[in-house]
């Protein structure tokens, strides 16, 4: 296996793994406006990760900018559409305030997950 | 003309891209909120992006990239359209909305 190839692997391995921890992220955080930092950050750089490690791979330098292009765009969409959903979050959490919140409050009894280790966690 | 990464290692990625989608499932089941699951679709967006990238190269069907930049611009559309008429229209659902005094609309000249 060539250095490159070794090098693809360990990008789109390290790819791979960002994807897993982002969704750690999305499991484990506890609010709303928390896990859309872990979503679209980790998950992009991720993408991101894994389009570098296909890049080398394609057939020409075309559709190596594709792969790019394509990056590029997952990263705009993901921006775009996490500032719209935590608007309307925050809107409805102020809306909320003055009553009883929507939010759901750090609990770590109610959000941990099952294991041998969590203390919180149920049996 | 590099060898390309070995399918083997594709193929690993490709199983933990799924792994995470499946996990995401248990955000959608649980999370209190709309918002919640509203960005868990964006998850299987970019995730979905990734998964048919490396598809296409264990496969080497190369049309698989094309349907990736369809899947990123599908999503973006989802999101915006859902938080725009869904999600904003639960906030005006209760009342019907009084018609507007400044429009021009049925002033005879």
């Amino acid at each position: 296996m060539s250095l490159v190839s070794m090098l693809q692997s360990v990008l789109v391995l390290s790819g791979a793994l960002f994807f897993l921890i982002g969704t750690v992220g999305l499991l484990r955080l506890p609010d709303a406006l928390a896990r859309l930092h872990a979503l679209t950050k980790v998950d992009n750089l991720g993408l991101g990760l894994i389009i570098f490690g296909l890049m080398p791979s394609a057939g020409s330098v075309a559709v190596a900018l594709k792969l790019l292009l394509i990056w590029a765009l997952v990263l705009a969409a993901s921006a775009t559409a996490a500032h719209l959903i935590a608007n309307a979050k925050y809107v409805r959490q102020r809306e909320n305030a003055d009553g009883a919140s929507s939010t759901p409050q750090l609990d770590p009894a109610r959000d941990a997950m099952p294991g041998r280790g969590n203390k919180h966690a149920a049996p | 003309m590099t060898p390309g990464v070995p399918h083997s290692v594709l193929a690993v990625v490709a199983a933990v891209l799924l792994g995470t989608v499946v996990l995401g499932l248990i955000r959608i089941w649980r999370g209190p909120d709309l918002a919640d699951r509203i960005l868990t679709a964006q998850l299987f967006g970019t995730t979905g992006v990734a998964l048919l990238l490396v598809l296409g190269q264990i496969q080497e069907a190369p049309a698989l990239r094309d349907v990736a930049l369809l899947l990123a611009l599908m999503a973006v559309l989802t999101m915006v359209a859902f938080v725009a008429r869904v999600w904003r229209a639960e906030d005006h659902s209760a009342a019907p909305r009084p018609p507007n005094e400044h429009s021009d609309a049925g002033r005879g000249k």
